[in-house]
């Protein structure tokens, strides 16, 4: 990506760290790489042990429509951004059969709200007449040209989400794992499904707005499936994810840096490869218990 | 313009068939997946400098029966989907930069035609390999939609009757990626998903007796790309992309004004 810069890898690792963190854009791509690796591993842990993958995608995609609104109508982007992330969130949790009911109205639902939130980006870009370039930016994004200002906004709203998760893990875990037993003994298990919903949108699309969805959605689903696949103790398992998190999010920035190809390709790529071996390791151990 | 209108109502026809089933198997997610995928399968393409809808196709045909060969009883949990279509799009953002600097023009509108389609732009000849497709397409769900339906209602007294669950499930993804490449070519990877979900949602809602939700599906989807292309020529202003779209979420959003909203059950709250 950045060969440009004149970067050499060479074997002399310490040359080669101090060649990373030459330029303050890479100082700060570092920063809100950090960042966005621990909260999306947090939420995200949650997310996938809730099954709710589908729901986070199309979450991180709202963010783009109620941006692009808010610029065509002249107000600021946030408030279009947070009109449309909470509108989506609510709406999502609406849809959500109690139990018992199938999944399909669910997700047809959910679907049906992500095609329409991007249809309607795509409207205002059109009426607007400009920047068509920012869907590929939305879609695919970068660490690349964080701004200071921009790492403070991810600090911001990362510390909050992490707070408000924390106020709520015991109960969330709980109704995750077992809702039936969490309501007899009196969680509120529809509005902690809510709360978590709206969190994970207003997060997410925060965050997607400055990274682009590929990243956050990468490293909202792969860390913690693999960790989940490696171990059954919950605090383990988010120690594991946000490890997982940091390390291919370093990992590819780093290469990335080195080689002429993009972020986005390196981060999902290292992730994946994480996966599958968690996958495969699993998959040995229990035929070896069963043999 | 003809030519978008029975290109358009050919796909639609397709996408309420194939959309139907998929609700109806709750693989919306895969269908998310998939529309996905088809924008690597065409930047790959194009990379690669080959046509666009090769690499739409063989793409998304490809990672369907990849999910459903991973997934258990040639269905997918939503963690492998996911996992699996965040790394697709990864080798996508690769393919995107290869692109943009083996061409050295920074070529935004073919990747915007990818996302959001571009109806108006079929012209004849790709307009009647469209319609073949899609004709191919539908052609196959009705084939398998007996056993398919049974499969889906109820899996293990369908195995237990015979039926090849698994290879069903197998193929019926390989049609979803078939369908998701040919939508893409009208209302764009991003957009396709409203065409699956929209109309075949309502449909589910509307009707509990499968093969008239199935045509009540197929309906709906024919009247929203009509409406949609209509919608447009009234508003020449509104993308026809988002007209469609626009028509099918409509009519989903009606079934839940017509309709009161299914409770499963009350009491435990």
């Amino acid at each position: 990506m950045l060969a440009v810069a004149g970067a050499h890898f060479t074997w002399n690792l310490a040359d080669d760290f101090r060649q990373l963190f030459e330029f303050p854009f890479m100082v700060n791509a570092f920063r809100a790489g950090t960042i966005v690796a621990v909260v999306a591993g947090a939420i995200g842990w949650f997310m996938v042990l809730r099954r709710q993958a589908f729901a986070g995608h199309t979450l991180a995609l709202v963010g783009f429509p109620g941006a692009a609104g808010a610029i065509w109508l002249g107000v600021s982007a946030t408030w279009g951004f947070f009109g449309f992330c909470v509108g989506a969130a609510l709406l999502i949790a609406w849809l959500r059969p109690e139990r018992g009911e199938g999944y399909s109205e669910e997700s047809s639902g959910i679907g049906v709200v992500q095609a329409f939130a991007l249809a309607c980006g795509f409207l205002f870009v059109s009426l607007y007449r400009g920047f068509l370039n920012g869907i590929n930016a939305l879609l695919f994004g970068s660490f690349l040209g964080v701004t200071n200002g921009q790492v403070l906004v991810l600090l911001i709203v990362g510390g909050a989400a992490l707070t408000a998760l924390a106020a709520v893990g015991r109960p969330l875990l709980f109704t995750s794992i077992d809702p039936d037993v969490a309501a007899a003994r009196g969680v509120r298990v529809r509005a902690l499904s809510v709360l978590f919903l709206v969190l994970l949108g207003l997060t997410v699309a925060e965050v997607s707005q400055i990274t682009g969805t590929l990243l956050v959605f990468a490293l909202l689903v792969m860390p913690p499936a693999t960790a989940q696949l490696l171990t059954a103790r919950p605090g383990v398992s988010v120690a594991i994810t946000v490890v997982i998190g940091l390390l291919v999010t370093w990992l590819g920035l780093a290469v990335a840096y080195f080689t002429p190809y993009p972020i986005g390709f390196f981060v999902t790529s290292f992730a994946f490869a994480g996966y599958v071996g968690a996958a495969a390791l699993r998959r040995g151990g229990r035929r070896r218990v069963i043999a | 313009m003809t030519n978008a209108l029975v290109t358009g109502t050919a796909i639609a026809v397709a996408t309420g068939l194939v959309g139907y089933f998929m609700v109806l198997r709750s693989q919306v997610f895969t269908g998310d997946a998939l529309s996905h995928v088809s924008v690597t399968g065409a930047l790959a393409a194009l990379a690669l400098g080959v046509d666009a809808r090769l690499g739409l196709f063989a793409a998304t045909i490809a990672v369907g029966v990849g999910i459903g060969v991973l997934g258990l009883r040639g269905r997918a949990d939503d963690v492998v989907i996911g996992s699996v279509f965040a790394w697709v799009l990864g080798l996508g953002v690769l393919f995107l930069s290869l692109y943009t600097t083996s061409r050295s023009a920074g070529n935004g509108a073919g990747g915007v035609s990818v996302l959001f389609g571009s109806i108006l732009a079929v012209s004849g000849a790709r307009a009647r390999v469209a319609v073949a497709i899609a004709a191919v397409i539908a052609a196959c769900v009705l084939l398998i939609a007996r056993p398919l339906l049974f499969a889906s209602v109820d899996e293990a007294v369908a195995e237990a009757r015979g039926v090849q669950v698994r290879a069903l499930g197998v193929a019926f993804l390989a049609l979803v990626g078939a369908v998701a490449a040919e939508a893409t070519q009208i209302v764009g990877a991003l957009l396709l998903l409203g065409l699956l979900a929209a109309p075949a949602g309502a449909a589910l809602r509307l009707t509990a007796r499968p093969y008239r939700a199935l045509w009540v599906s197929v309906a709906l989807a024919v009247a929203s790309v009509w409406g949609g292309l209509g919608l447009n020529s009234l508003a020449p202003r509104l993308p026809p992309s988002f007209a469609i779209i626009a028509v099918a979420s409509a009519f989903y959003a009606l079934t839940f004004l017509a309709l009161p909203r299914r409770r499963g059950s009350k009491a435990s709250m």
